[in-house]
């Protein structure tokens, strides 16, 4: 692999790595459950929950490594996780 | 006004599931904004982050060696001031490039009373080499270099008080943050950021890889270091403490009980006097801050 002047790389080059393959468990959102509050989004270490045009929240699932941080911190126990199936 | 919407910290970075440290880049990112150049330490953050030719960040951002991150953001401050320009300039660095590695350049920095932030996240010890202790590991922890076993109950020091130590050179402004209180840490950053000279905030980031805990329990965990009393949520104003976060006190064994790091503490057998003296500890805290909310008898 040729290395840049300086090593140098394009901002957020980083969403090439796919993490979503890491995932055992896959968090499940109930959007009538959803209190549209937007702490998941808050709280997530990857930043992959987005809002629909709905104002629901949404995960990413190509980068979702699957922690569960949103659905512990929920505050109306609206997401689930759900084991993956491969 | 902090923009939450604003994502400077993209996907696709390597830390575990869960991750403290990841969380608390994103925040303090969100709360630093766009015009922000990013001058990283050695550590978990910089080798997640930006595995080559892949980058995390979405500012201009820079990784020179262990220690001398604050020296390098000395030269970038001075150099966007002779140029007159108006970047802001944060570094991030881990505990252990700051409470140990990085010692001397931050002292200098500080001293030298150039405009940038210091944000460090401490996640009590050297994680990304495994586990090695650090000169911010509390009081028991067992670590791959202070192991628990028949001759010791893990670390045998206190954590150092880092922001006492960065307020004593004279900083404007320096914070205790949690992620475990996103907005709370987003507007300290923002603070910092816009506080003309050296800032200082020590955002507190648990680590379920080193501290033994599953990664849905990140903020659960950091929550319960501020209930319990062993983590101090305030902010440093010229040196005089200010806006303490204040709680319903805790006993610290619902903390230390979370993680595998303090389990010899309680297997096989439970160790009161151990528990007793982190107790004793958190009871410091609570009487030095003043931060204990008595809820009213029915």
């Amino acid at each position: 692999m040729a290395l840049a002047v300086g090593c140098r790389a394009r901002p957020g080059k980083s969403r090439d790595n796919k993490t979503g393959s890491w995932r055992v468990f896959r968090p499940v959102f109930d959007n009538e459950k959803c209190s549209k509050c937007g702490l998941c989004q808050t709280v997530c270490p990857e930043g992959c929950i987005h809002e629909t045009d709905e104002e629901f929240m949404e995960p990413d699932y190509t980068y979702c490594k699957g922690c569960g941080l949103c659905a512990e911190e929920c505050p109306g126990g609206a997401i689930e996780m759900k084991q993956e199936e491969k | 006004m902090v923009d939450k919407s604003l994502e400077l910290f993209e996907c696709g970075h390597r830390a575990c599931g869960g991750c403290g440290a990841a969380l608390a880049a994103r925040l303090a990112m969100k709360g630093a904004g766009t015009n922000t150049i990013v001058v990283n330490s050695t550590g978990c953050m910089e080798v997640f982050s930006t595995p080559y030719p892949e980058t995390a960040w979405k500012v201009p951002w820079i990784h020179s060696l262990f220690e001398n991150a604050s020296a390098v953001a000395s030269g970038v401050e001075a150099s966007l001031k002779k140029q007159r320009r108006g970047e802001k300039v944060v570094i991030m660095a881990g505990d252990g490039a700051t409470f140990d590695i990085g010692m001397i350049c931050i002292s200098g920095a500080f001293e030298r009373g150039h405009d940038f932030t210091y944000i460090c996240y401490d996640n009590e010890a050297y994680m990304n080499t495994g586990i090695q202790r650090s000169g911010a590991t509390p009081y028991d922890a067992s670590t791959t270099t202070s192991p628990a076993g028949k001759c010791s109950f893990g670390n045998k020091r206190p954590k150092k008080d880092m922001p006492q130590i960065i307020a004593a050179h004279g900083a404007p402004y320096v914070a205790t943050a949690s992620i475990a209180y996103p907005a709370d840490l987003m507007q300290k950053v923002e603070r910092a950021v816009n506080t003309k000279g050296p800032c200082y905030v020590q955002v507190h980031a648990p680590c379920c890889t080193g501290w033994g805990f599953e990664g849905e329990q990140t903020l659960a965990i950091a929550k319960l270091a501020v209930e319990t009393g062993l983590w101090i949520n305030y902010e440093m104003v010229d040196g005089k403490v200010s806006k303490v976060k204040k709680v319903v006190k805790k006993p610290v064994e619902e903390y230390l009980k979370t993680q595998k790091r303090f389990r010899h503490l309680f297997k096989p057998a439970r160790q009161d006097a151990e528990i007793a003296a982190i107790q004793a500890m958190a009871d410091r805290n609570f009487e030095k801050y003043g931060i204990e909310i008595k809820l009213k008898k029915e």
